[in-house]
């Protein structure tokens, strides 16, 4: 018996270090050398980003010798979410991390897991229209990353001056541009739904009409008293989405298309509008720069030729997880985030795709052309931020909901009917009030 | 999991020698002290019993992560309300009938193929096990890439033909088919060997018997090998219609259960809500999951256990 208590204790003793070792991993961020601080950044994978935290990582190591960042890619969409989440509530979150602002961000519990900021020197320079999207009652808890954007159409402007059109201010106006465009031979709108995020944005990028003529549908959205599928102006986004399949716009396999071959396509010419969000274009331009003059951005046309405007999106946060041990570097580098001299850094390596919401920082002149149109929508104040910065409640389905009404697979009043179905349930898991 | 437990009983009848081996077994038992079993049960007590365990409970809970709130049923009543659940029901349901089904098929004729006096025997039993071994998500890739409209190689393979090959993965009508086909591909390379075994333990008398009576190639294919390898189309259900129940992977990487919701499938379904953050919700689909396929599997092995017995 003596021999087989030994062999227990010894294989326990195994078991003990193989899970103290897989517990291990990934948590001995920390100091490196005496002296030098290493900061770990978590940032989502998609080119825009990983391209803006390397010049901001880059451009404050230079600044700071004793401060190394080593920056950690993670997938983006829900299974980024999934990581994020998963990280903060285990307690192994990088000392500093990128993710989105607005409704995304309460289900984070921000409260519980980063770092307060309110009043600290650090948003010194942040936008104060900004805050309310970092914030949770009434706290703030991050930092602009990059710039703005604007949800809504690409368009190629060649394919605009051979065919001598005009930017269309109602949807009247598109579809008539549209039919011109087939005319011509080229596929009117560019669909790209094998990525199935790309296909919701004739619904978000509605937004501005839905405000503009229903103002307080944010409110009763998320008290439960508006829907999708009863108020007219929000449903038009489906109705657009159904039209424009039912009438033969889209290219040949939309079905299986990328969101990278539909830039590509519009960058070509085949296709002449894109409903898509502006960042997708400055990575875009390093392979193709004619992207850079030939694509325009249009905010998604409404009925109202006099109420015509654009929707944005703002910028993703840098927060700071509240594990950190690093709490003054990481500080350090927020604040460094936050300035001018991060936006000029960021320029330098990401064309902008749309304005800062840093005080002192601005487009530069050989700012892409869809950046510019963007701008132009800030400058004349008809710019309202998406829905899902302005109501916490989002349904997870939409994307395949717009897919589906997209393809002509079900009907567009239909299509409304479920989201609100999926927004429900979504309510429901946060335990929102009213639902 | 199920390939070990079925996989190696191949012969008609049941096992022969099962007292035998039950009672050494038993012996066995005595043979080493009890605290030798410790380390396994740990194992096993800590990574599968608990978290299931657990997962029951966090059914009855909407779950953040951050914390957890008692509900009650509410999570299942969700699950149940869920709009794209009878389209999934069905997906499942064909997935798994087709994949099956043409993998009896193929399989079996595959096998008498390949146990016939072929040249390239052992080779060909290679190629058709091949796919087997490759990871299901790089097939899923690759399938992917190879049924695009205009520059996948099965569309300008059709072209040549003169066939207009159409969005395989990109339409409705043929999105959970072409997926289907594809596990069929993958898949059929593990029914033909569990065949090729299953013919092989056919004893030669009945094929000589059939020859003195002055049968032919069919009737030795239809009397002789088809009744007699029951225990292989046996195994080859259950694996495979299982496996089709629980089909997740390929679907996954192929289609993501689209175009819309169209080749969702349960399992599609219930990772969807995980990926939303209703870790409660998605746990509560996976235990109705559970119990669907077991109300499936059990009766379906005890049915064609029974088959087994008289045949």
């Amino acid at each position: 018996m003596k021999t087989s208590h030994r062999m227990t204790g010894a294989a326990l003793a195994v078991l003990a270090m193989a899970a103290l070792t897989s517990c291990g991993s990934g948590s001995d961020s920390g100091t490196a050398a005496a002296g030098s601080v290493t900061l770990k950044f978590l940032i989502d994978n998609s080119p825009a980003t990983v391209d803006t935290a390397k010049a901001l990582a880059d451009t404050f190591m230079q600044a700071n010798p004793t401060i190394k960042i080593e920056t950690e890619t993670r997938p983006g969409g829900s299974e980024g979410d999934n990581i994020v989440k998963t990280r903060l509530s285990t307690g192994d979150m990088s000392d500093v991390f990128w993710y989105n602002s607005g409704s995304l961000l309460q289900a984070l519990n921000p409260a519980q897991t980063m770092v307060d900021l309110t009043g600290d020197p650090v948003l010194a320079n942040v936008a104060k229209d900004f805050l309310p999207v970092v914030s949770q009652e009434g706290k703030v808890y991050g930092v602009p990353g990059g710039t703005a954007m604007g949800g809504g159409i690409l368009y190629n402007r060649k394919v605009y001056e051979q065919l001598k059109l005009e930017v269309p201010k109602t949807w009247a106006d598109f579809v008539a541009n549209s039919d011109k465009i087939k005319a011509a031979g080229i596929a009117p709108v560019i669909g790209t739904f094998k990525d199935t995020w790309t296909s919701q944005l004739f619904v978000l990028g509605d937004y501005y009409n839905v405000q503009a003529a229903v103002p307080t549908f944010a409110q009763d959205y998320t008290a439960n008293k508006a829907k999708f599928a009863t108020t007219p102006a929000a449903q038009a986004g489906f109705d657009h989405l159904a039209e424009v399949h039912a009438k033969g716009y889209l290219q040949e396999g939309f079905g299986s298309a990328t969101a990278d071959q539909g830039m590509k396509l519009l960058a070509e010419g085949k296709g002449a509008h894109y409903p898509m969000l502006s960042a997708q274009l400055p990575p875009f331009v390093a392979t193709m720069p004619q992207a850079a003059t030939d694509i325009g951005f249009f905010g998604i046309p409404g009925t109202d030729a006099a109420k015509n405007g654009a929707t944005i999106w703002e910028p993703a946060g840098v927060y700071i997880a509240k594990t950190t041990e690093n709490l003054e570097a990481a500080k350090k580098f927020l604040a460094f985030v936050a300035s001018p001299a991060a936006a000029d850094a960021v320029t330098k390596a990401v064309p902008p795709a749309g304005p800062y919401r840093i005080t002192g920082a601005e487009l530069p002149d050989d700012a892409i052309q869809a950046a510019k149109d963007l701008q132009a929508y800030v400058d004349e104040g008809t710019t309202a931020p998406a829905l899902e910065f302005v109501s916490p409640v989002k349904g997870p389905s939409l994307e395949q909901i717009t897919v589906a009404v997209g393809s002509g697979l079900t009907p567009a009043a239909e299509g409304a009917a479920q989201y609100d179905k999926d927004v429900e349930k979504q309510a429901k898991q946060l335990g929102l009030a009213g639902w | 999991m199920t390939t070990q437990d079925t996989g190696p009983r191949m012969g008609p009848g049941p096992a022969p020698g099962r007292a035998h081996a039950r009672a050494s077994r038993r012996r066995r038992d005595a043979a080493y002290p009890y605290a030798l079993y410790l380390p396994a049960a740990v194992v096993f007590l800590v990574i599968f019993l608990v978290p299931t365990a657990m997962a029951f409970y966090f059914a009855l809970t909407r779950w953040t992560l951050f914390d957890s709130e008692f509900v009650g049923l509410q999570n299942f009543r969700d699950f149940l309300a869920e709009q794209n659940l009878r389209i999934g029901f069905q997906n499942t349901i064909i997935y798994a009938v087709v994949t099956s089904g043409l993998k009896v098929v193929l399989g079996l004729l595959l096998g008498v193929l390949l146990t016939g006096r072929l040249r390239l025997r052992g080779f060909l039993r290679s190629v058709v096990f091949f796919p087997t071994l490759v990871s299901t998500v790089a097939v899923g890739i690759t399938f992917a890439m190879l049924l695009k409209p205009q520059t996948g190689l099965v569309n300008q393979a059709l072209a040549l033909v003169g066939v207009d090959g159409r969005d395989w993965l990109g339409d409705a009508a043929t999105a959970l088919l072409s997926v289907a086909l594809v596990d069929v591909w993958k898949g059929v390379g593990l029914a033909t060997v569990i065949y090729i075994a299953g013919i092989m333990t056919i004893p030669r008398e009945y094929y000589q018997a059939v020859a003195v009576d002055g049968g032919g190639a069919w009737h030795r294919f239809r009397h002789v090998t088809l009744p007699l390898s029951w225990p292989a189309t046996y195994s080859v259900i259950i694996l495979s219609f299982v496996g089709g129940l629980r089909s997740f992977d390929l679907i996954w990487t192929m289609t993501r259960g689209g175009p819309g919701f169209t080749s969702d499938t349960i399992a599609s379904i219930i990772y969807k809500q995980y990926q939303a953050g209703f870790f409660g919700l998605s746990t509560a689909g996976n235990v109705i999951l559970f119990i669907v396929v077991t109300a499936i599997a059990v009766p379906l092995n005890y049915f064609l256990g029974k088959r087994q017995v008289t045949a």
